[in-house]
């Protein structure tokens, strides 16, 4: 903790903290809270006159506004679901057989990161090559193992696109967690195994039993990034479906109908204040997830440390 | 099955699994690298194999090159990406060693103030912070970039840096003072203790803005200041059926990332298993 107790704000603390915190203030902290004003506001061309609660009136009840509105907050969650139901468990898997052992762990923890360390637009891009139907490689592979019947244009179909995109996405970061479990459980010591092993526990016990409830302040970490990152997604989708997230908005995520309501997309005319009732919503949801997290979860897992 | 037998089964099969996971990670990656080199006929023919001299070709770098300002986007990524890093760390751990070296009234409300970025994302104020740069006079101009990068990893930066700064031991600084050092003094004295922290904060935040789409496409959307992503995005847009040229475009935006990732990789690994086991 601080150390040196001082009576007065002496010059050299301002010295140290102003940088960082002007720029901070003036970059994060007021173009947020300015949004937030805003979203109170009407457009009426360039300027804006107050309206209460207006704006977001029309976003949830209007009928032109109300179903984009619904639709991409039930795409996000879509988003999220496969994100915790493949990718976080994936995470886990590659993460557990890293940690069993073996002189190679670091050349495949190495590789297995890479895609995560890309643009999400150029891994968008080379996910729409290879499942182009005019190269063929995704069909081709299918064919190979004699499931080419199963080759649809996924990413065009209205009822396979956002779990498409979804799953490319995972394959992107599940890097992510990978490494967050990986390094939770070489910490955990090896008497605690060994221990169990020695009374006669199989691997897959030890593993359920003695090493996942050590892990659980991992799956909240590992939870909240992966909730705050699906909430704020853009680049995946805009990427590969453009502005208006085709086909029939079937992948329109709150990140997409942010961009389009605040800048507006071909034929549809941007609305700022209208973008910003959007974000303040997104706000408020990413928020609820993090005080969920902070206050519910984080008080009920205890954490050991070894 | 025999005990041995069965033991050596175990061993294998994470390999297998491990193995099999990353052909599917990185068979993508790899073919779009060896079809950036190959003719167009090659590309659809046999998209599998590695260029030889009969398939080899380098006409979609060229159009690259011709067609677009790709130069230009590097050099703009790599202004923004490095400018904002040296700010974000510099100022970074001055306000981290604020926070970690002195009591002063407000100490944790500071702290809580500043940390409080690192979960809300700074895109959700994209609208007010267009009409800020709008104002500033700094809409399509890499400064407003490099602000808005600075503003974005600057909380990340602090939090970590200050637990860091924490765990220097305080003999250290106290000798320091003893011997007439100004504060200013005792903060260059430090900085070079928490470089392992330094190098790993570089990393993370290095990679998102290198990466970002977003803000590029809004703040500074011009082809004078467009960064590599949005430079290929944009690009990728128009020559959407040239595919040696989409290859190609892929491929360069790719290598600069993947190289330093490599380059980097030891250190960041070791920095992420150092942090979580403190």
């Amino acid at each position: 903790m601080p150390s040196s107790p001082t009576r007065k704000f002496p010059a050299h603390l301002l010295v140290f903290l102003a940088p960082a915190t002007a720029v901070y203030t003036l970059f994060m902290v007021y173009p947020l809270l300015d949004s937030l004003r805003l979203s109170f506001f009407a457009q009426n061309g360039a300027s804006e006159t107050f309206a209460g609660l207006q704006n977001y009136v029309t976003l949830l009840t209007d009928p032109l506004w109300a179903p984009r509105f619904w639709g991409a907050l039930r795409n996000n969650f879509v988003f999220f679901a496969v994100h915790m139901l493949v990718q976080n468990p994936l995470g886990l898997l590659l993460a557990a057989l890293l940690a069993s052992g073996g002189r190679a762990r670091s050349i495949y923890r190495t590789l297995l990161f890479m895609p995560t360390v890309l643009s999400v637009v150029i891994i968008g891009f080379i996910w729409q090559l290879i499942l182009n139907p005019l190269w063929g490689i995704a069909e081709g592979l299918l064919k190979a193992v004699s499931l080419g019947a199963l080759f649809q244009p996924w990413l065009g179909q209205q009822s396979t696109a956002l779990v498409t995109l979804s799953l490319i996405s995972v394959w992107q970061f599940v890097g992510i967690p990978m490494i967050l479990f990986y390094t939770a459980l070489i910490s955990i010591p090896e008497e605690l195994s060994e221990a169990a092993y020695v009374d006669g526990a199989s691997g897959w016990d030890i593993f359920w039993r003695i090493k996942f409830p050590l892990l659980l302040p991992t799956v909240g970490i590992v939870t909240i990034l992966t909730f705050v990152g699906n909430f704020n997604a853009f680049d995946l989708i805009f990427t590969i479906k453009g502005g208006l997230a085709g086909p029939e908005f079937a992948s329109d995520i709150m990140g997409t109908l942010f961009y389009r309501t605040f800048f507006g997309f071909q034929l549809q005319l941007g609305n700022p204040t209208m973008g910003t009732t959007v974000a303040t919503l997104m706000f408020l949801i990413i928020l609820s997830g993090v005080l969920l997290y902070t206050y519910v979860w984080q008080r009920r897992v205890t954490t050991y440390e070894f | 099955m025999p005990y041995s037998l069965r033991r050596w089964a175990e061993r294998m099969a994470p390999h297998l699994i491990l193995l099999m996971y990353l052909l599917l990670a990185l068979f993508p990656i790899f073919l779009i690298v060896i079809n950036s080199f190959k003719t167009r006929n090659a590309i659809f023919g046999m998209p599998y194999q590695l260029p030889d001299s009969e398939t080899f070709s380098l006409i979609g770098y060229e159009t690259v090159f011709s067609r677009s300002s790709f130069q230009q986007y590097f050099l703009n990524s790599l202004i923004v990406t490095v400018l904002s890093l040296i700010v974000i760390l510099f100022t970074g751990a001055m306000a981290a060693f604020a926070l970690s070296e002195y009591a002063f009234p407000g100490n944790a409300l500071v702290g809580l103030y500043l940390s409080f970025g690192i979960m809300i994302p700074i895109r959700l104020g994209t609208v007010s912070l267009l009409r800020l740069m709008v104002g500033l006079g700094l809409v399509n101009t890499l400064v407003a970039l490099i602000l808005m990068y600075i503003a974005q990893g600057l909380p990340l930066a602090i939090f970590i840096l200050s637990q860091f700064m924490r765990q220097v031991p305080r003999e250290l600084k106290e000798a320091a003072r003893i011997d007439g050092a100004s504060e200013y003094r005792i903060f260059w004295l430090i900085l070079p203790l928490v470089r392992p922290a330094i190098g790993a904060i570089g990393i993370f935040t290095m990679i998102p803005i290198w990466n970002d789409l977003w803000f590029p496409l809004i703040l500074a959307p011009g082809d004078q200041t467009a960064t590599v992503t949005l430079g290929v995005q944009q690009f990728l847009g128009q020559f959407v059926s040239d595919w040696n040229a989409v290859l190609a475009s892929l491929t360069l935006a790719m290598i600069p990332i993947l190289l330093l990732y490599l380059v980097f990789s030891r250190q960041m690994m070791r920095s992420i298993t150092a942090g979580a086991i403190k």
